[in-house]
């Protein structure tokens, strides 16, 4: 899907970083390095839910699935695709 | 039951992390009574040493007051020691509803609750008043005691930047399709000593139907014009759909913690809060000691307005000699260090000049943040303060880190 990750990136990058971080790469560890908190998943969850119109269930939005762009992307194309 | 050397190698080998880290906490038992100078054994069985206290939450100076004293042993004598029950079963006595009665006045709301700390009031609240079609959306930087209770609540919980209205707005709109929505902060946060703006707050809330909850634990009795906190503060009195706070601080300094705020919301605790039904009451002793600090406080604000003048003074002192602080205008002053090891070697300096503060790093607050946390007190008197700065600038040249900027600390010592 054309720009999803850039999308997810620059959200994450708004959302959770301070002024004065470290830039992001589709492949930083975002909740395992700490950037996110298992709390504040809550919102890019909506934000993705939102944006392309889908419904990520509970059981799969895990602190795994959350833990990169590239992943969080994979998760967004696979119920994108069921909803098509 | 079963305890082998397996477990408890596990746990020795916990302790020693936490110990190889440099976050192994210890206690430094105080001989005295709570207040600006007091007796410290430290290291344990070391002498006695007399230190000013500089990192206590005694903000109003009232934890040893005479009157306070007098009181608690009237309390003690006419209703007793302890309850041995639970509010609703047979726990609640002619003082605890008087105490309820003079906090919903004191703090200009509808109802009160009592609950045995704050941190309870803050573990109950929540779930006793939100489900799981409902969302919670706090501050990043709110206390422990409100992430726990909202982890024990089934309502959804999201989060916004420190003090970032814009961002507060933004979250308000995403979850604009749950049936409930309610947001969390600190009224001034004990960390930065900080002041929500509870004013904007109050007026997003009235924009987008949320309830708002303010934890005024480190404001009431001294924050505002007559001290009712960071609502009198701001100018939104009656507008704090919950406000929790503690008798542990400011208000005696003992134990005992309260939800106030709109009378069906405080019902709802009644009803439902856990640590308000499955937790003792509050000893008789306490609730009278916190009923002569409600009317020393009615009667005058000579003490909040002493603490105030005192703060102001110390900040100045501070910010003259060249360290870096938290901006703010509350009792509760951060030396910025940056390094964590720093905080706790400047600490220590401190502690051998007879000034009791603590360093504060993370995870207690974000990496590279390190502090030395001061807390000003009515009780503290100018000398105190002065002897306080001395030793303060003392330490500060030999440290090198007088007049120096953020960025150079860093430089000197790492984050």
């Amino acid at each position: 899907m054309e720009g999803l990750k850039d999308i997810i990136l620059q959200y994450v990058t708004k959302e959770y970083l301070e002024d004065d971080s470290e830039p992001l790469n589709f492949d930083t560890p975002l909740i395992s390095g700490g950037i996110v908190d298992s709390f504040s998943m809550v919102s890019l969850k909506r934000f993705l839910e939102n944006r392309y119109n889908i419904q990520i269930p509970d059981d799969k939005a895990t602190p795994e699935a959350f833990d990169s762009v590239n992943k969080i992307a994979v998760l967004v194309e696979e119920f994108v695709g069921k909803k098509g | 039951m079963a305890y082998p050397e397996k477990i408890r190698n596990l746990y020795q080998g916990l302790v020693k992390a936490i110990q190889d880290a440099g976050l192994f906490k210890q206690e430094r038992f105080i001989h005295s009574p709570q207040a600006a100078d007091i007796e410290v054994e430290f290291p344990a069985g070391a002498p006695l040493k007399k230190v000013i206290n500089m990192c206590s939450n005694n903000y109003l100076g009232l934890s040893s007051h005479p009157d306070v004293v007098k009181a608690a042993h009237e309390g003690l004598e006419s209703r007793g020691y302890g309850m041995s029950s639970v509010r609703f079963i047979c726990g609640t006595q002619d003082i605890h509803r008087e105490l309820e009665r003079r906090m919903t006045e004191f703090l200009g709301t509808e109802d009160t609750l009592l609950f045995p700390s704050c941190m309870d009031a803050n573990a109950g609240v929540f779930e006793a008043v939100l489900t799981k079609d409902d969302v919670m959306i706090s501050d990043r930087l709110v206390h422990a005691s409100l992430i726990d209770g909202i982890r024990l609540c089934s309502a959804m919980h999201d989060t916004y930047k420190h003090s970032d209205m814009a961002h507060l707005e933004e979250k308000l709109q995403l979850h604009a399709d749950k049936r409930l929505k309610m947001v969390i902060t600190d009224g001034v946060f004990s960390m930065d000593g900080d002041t929500a703006k509870l004013d904007e707050m109050v007026a997003l809330g009235e924009k987008y139907d949320a309830m708002l909850l303010v934890d005024d634990s480190h404001s009431s009795g001294f924050i505002g014009k007559t001290g009712r906190g960071t609502h009198e503060k701001c100018g939104v009195m009656g507008k704090i759909d919950i406000i929790t706070t503690t008798f542990g601080k400011a208000l005696g300094g003992a134990s005992g913690g309260c939800v106030s705020g709109r009378r069906e919301l405080v019902e709802m605790c009644r009803q439902r809060a856990r640590p308000y039904l499955f937790s003792n009451t509050i000893a008789p002793v306490v609730v009278s000691g916190v009923l002569k600090v409600m009317e020393i406080l009615s009667a005058s604000t000579e003490r909040r307005d002493k603490l105030e003048k005192n703060a102001a003074y110390w900040r100045k002192g501070l910010t003259e000699a060249g360290f870096v602080l938290r901006e703010g205008d509350t009792p509760i002053v951060p030396v910025m260090l940056f390094n964590a090891k720093l905080s706790q070697d400047f600490s220590k300096a401190l502690y051998d000049e007879g000034i009791y503060a603590i360093g504060f790093f993370f995870p207690v607050v974000p990496q590279g943040q390190a502090r030395i946390r001061t807390q000003i007190s009515a009780g503290h008197e100018i000398h105190h303060l002065d002897r306080a700065l001395d030793a303060f600038i003392k330490v500060g040249k030999k440290f090198n880190i007088l007049g120096k900027t953020k960025q150079e600390i860093i430089q000197m010592y790492g984050m």
